[in-house]
C-alpha cells in the first residue's frame, strides 16, 4: 500500500517510527510494533539514526511487511554512493517496500563511528530524483531497467528552520524531484506551524506534522539547545519539570495529544516519533481523537 | 603549480546570459602558466564575449588572484568600471574566484575549472579553499564553494542540521549554505537556488595526464631532472 493512495482518499494519515536495534535481537522491536497494530497507517524505519551503526532499515522493513505492517523505508545519502542507493531502492521494491523516505542523513561525526568516511555522493534532492527515474524504468545515467519499481516517495522538511525561505526553496526542489508527501521535524508551536503551512500552500503536497514525545524537561532543554529548528516552549517544559517520574508519560501523552488536536486541521497527517516510547503512541492517538 | 582549464564556452555564456556589461579579471600566476589567465586569457575571453554581444567595461591581470591583498589593491583602481558592470568573470583557480567574490557585491562567474594543484596551492592569505573538483560551481553559489565548505558536499541547499546559520558538524562553523543563501540574496541571485543541481561528476577530479604535462610545471620538472643527471 502506498501512502499516496491514502492521501488521495482524503484520509488523515498516521505514521509512527521505530529505530532498529544494535544487534540481532529483534524481539523487543517486534513486540513494540505489535502495540501499533491497527492504530497507524504505516511505520517509518530509521536508517542508522544519529549515524549509529545498527540493524538496517531494509531488513526491518521486510520483517514488518511479513507481519502485515506497512513500512516506510528511510534511506539516507550518508553511507551509500549512487550505485548502492539505486541498488537498495530496487532491492527494497522486490522485498515488498512501497514507501520510501529520502533524506540527506546526519553527519558521520554525530554517531558512534566518527572515523568513518562520509559518502554524501547524492543529496536528498538528487536521491528523490534518482528514485523517480528508477520508477520511470531507467537508472541515473539512462540505462534501461528490466522491471521498474513503483514507490510513494516522501521527504522531510523543518517548519522551524530559521530563516524559513531557503527551507521552502529546498522543499520546492524536493517536490520537483518527486516527493509526494512530507514529514516534518518536531513541532511544538502551532502558530509557527501555521505560518509554515501558509508559506507552502502553493506546493499542494500532503504534509504530515512531526510530533516527538517529550520524555522530560531535560530532553526538551537539550532539543532547544541542540536540535536545529526545534523549540519547546517554556510552559511545556514546566509541565514536564513539575511531573513526578511516573507521571511523566501521562503528561507527555497529554501534551502530544493536545498538539495534534491543534495542528491536525492544518495538515494531512501526523508522524509520531516516540523515540522508544512506542507503548504510549496508542494513548496519544486515542486522546487526540484519531482512533 | 596549479592547473586550470577553460570551462566550455556554452557554460560561460550561459552563466552570463542575464548580463550585458562584464568586467574581466585574470590571474597572472598559475592560471597564466596554464594559458587560461594572463593577458592572453583576457584577450580570448573579451573576444568571445564581444562576439556574443557583451560589453567589456574593464579588465585587469592580477599577479596572484588567490592573494586578497593584491586583488583588493587592483579592484580599488577600477571602482568606476566595476560600478558599470553587471558581473565579473574571473579566470583563475577556485581560490581566486572566491577571493574576488568575497570583496565585491557583484555576481562573480568562474571562467575556468580547477583540476589540479599539485604540491603547491598558490599564495592566498584567506580561508578560501579549492578542492580542484574540475567542475567549478562558484557561479551558482555566489562565489562560496559548497564542496569545500559543506561537510556533506551538498549541492541543493542546506541539510536539516543547519541551525541559525551554523553547521551541525561544528557549531562554531558557519553553514556554507546559509552563507550562500545570504550572499545570493545580497547580489540578487536567489533564483539560482530554484534549479536542481545534478550530482557531481567525481571523475573530473582526476586530472588528465596530458593537462599536467602541458604547462610550465612540466618545464620546472624537466630542469630538476637535468640537474640530477649532472650530479
Amino acid at each position: 500500500m502506498k501512502l499516496s493512495d491514502l492521501f488521495k482518499k482524503g484520509k488523515f494519515v498516521i505514521t509512527s517510527e521505530i529505530g532498529p536495534p544494535k544487534g540481532t535481537n529483534i524481539q523487543p522491536l517486534l513486540e513494540e510494533v505489535e502495540l501499533l497494530r491497527g492504530k497507524v497507517d504505516a511505520i517509518n524505519v530509521t536508517d542508522l539514526q544519529s549515524s549509529v551503526m545498527r540493524l538496517g532499515s531494509m531488513a526491518v522493513c521486510r520483517l514488518l511487511k511479513e507481519r502485515n505492517f506497512e513500512p516506510v523505508f528511510q534511506i539516507t545519502c550518508r553511507d551509500r554512493n549512487r550505485l548502492a542507493l539505486q541498488s537498495d531502492l530496487i532491492s527494497a521494491y522486490v522485498l515488498g517496500i512501497r514507501n520510501v523516505l529520502c533524506l540527506t542523513g546526519d553527519y558521520i561525526t554525530l554517531g558512534d563511528h566518527p572515523q568513518a568516511k562520509p559518502v554524501f555522493d547524492l543529496d536528498s534532492v538528487n536521491l528523490l530524483k534518482a528514485a523517480k527515474t528508477l520508477m520511470e524504468g531507467k537508472d541515473m545515467v539512462g540505462n534501461k531497467l528490466d522491471g521498474a519499481p513503483d514507490f510513494c516517495l516522501g521527504a522531510v522538511v523543518n517548519p522551524g528552520a530559521d530563516p524559513l525561505e531557503p527551507q521552502i526553496m529546498k522543499m520546492e526542489l524536493k517536490v520537483e524531484a518527486g516527493a509526494e508527501f512530507f514529514q516534518t521535524q518536531a513541532v511544538y508551536d502551532p502558530k509557527k506551524f501555521e505560518n509554515f503551512i501558509k508559506a507552502t500552500e502553493h506546493l499542494k503536497v500532503p504534509i504530515m506534522v512531526g510530533i516527538v514525545l517529550l520524555k522530560s524537561a531535560g530532553m526538551a532543554r537539550f532539543m532547544n539547545a541542540n536540535v536545529s529548528g526545534v523549540f519547546v516552549p517554556e510552559n511545556l517544559i514546566k509541565i514536564m519539570a513539575s511531573a513526578s517520574k511516573q507521571d511523566r508519560p501521562k503528561k507527555s501523552v497529554e501534551i502530544a495529544a493536545s498538539l495534534i488536536k491543534q495542528l491536525k486541521g492544518m495538515c494531512q497527517g501526523v508522524h509520531i516519533m516516540p523515540l522508544g516510547w512506542d507503548r504510549y503512541v496508542p494513548d496519544v492517538l486515542e486522546k487526540a481523537g484519531l482512533i | 603549480m596549479l592547473v586550470s582549464e577553460r570551462k566550455p564556452w556554452d557554460e560561460i555564456l550561459n552563466c552570463l546570459a542575464q548580463d550585458e556589461s562584464v568586467f574581466i579579471i585574470a590571474c597572472g600566476g598559475c592560471s597564466e602558466a596554464c594559458q587560461t589567465g594572463g593577458e592572453k586569457g583576457i584577450d580570448e575571453l573579451s573576444e568571445k564575449l564581444i562576439e556574443n554581444g557583451k560589453k567589456i567595461v574593464g579588465s585587469f591581470v592580477v599577479d596572484f588572484a588567490c592573494n586578497k591583498v593584491l586583488v583588493a589593491l587592483k579592484l580599488n583602481r577600477y571602482i568606476a568600471e566595476l560600478q558599470k558592470a553587471d558581473s565579473v568573470l574571473v579566470s583563475s583557480c577556485g581560490i581566486g574566484v572566491q577571493a574576488v567574490s568575497s570583496m565585491i557585491n557583484l555576481p562573480v562567474h568562474p571562467a575556468d575549472n580547477t583540476i589540479y594543484m599539485g604540491g603547491f596551492s598558490g599564495v592566498w592569505t584567506g580561508e578560501e579553499r579549492c578542492l580542484q573538483c574540475g567542475d567549478c560551481k562558484l557561479d551558482i553559489t555566489g562565489g562560496i564553494c559548497p564542496y569545500a565548505n559543506c561537510p556533506k558536499n551538498l549541492l541543493n541547499g542546506a541539510c536539516g542540521g543547519s541551525d541559525k546559520g551554523k553547521c551541525e558538524v561544528d557549531p562554531e562553523k558557519d553553514c556554507a549554505w546559509a552563507r550562500i543563501y545570504e550572499r545570493l540574496k545580497e547580489i540578487g541571485k536567489l533564483e539560482n537556488l530554484k534549479k536542481i543541481q545534478s550530482p557531481r561528476d567525481w571523475n573530473l577530479m582526476q586530472p588528465p595526464a596530458v593537462r599536467k604535462r602541458s604547462i610550465f610545471w612540466a618545464l620546472e620538472f624537466e630542469e630538476e631532472k637535468e640537474k640530477m643527471v649532472r650530479e
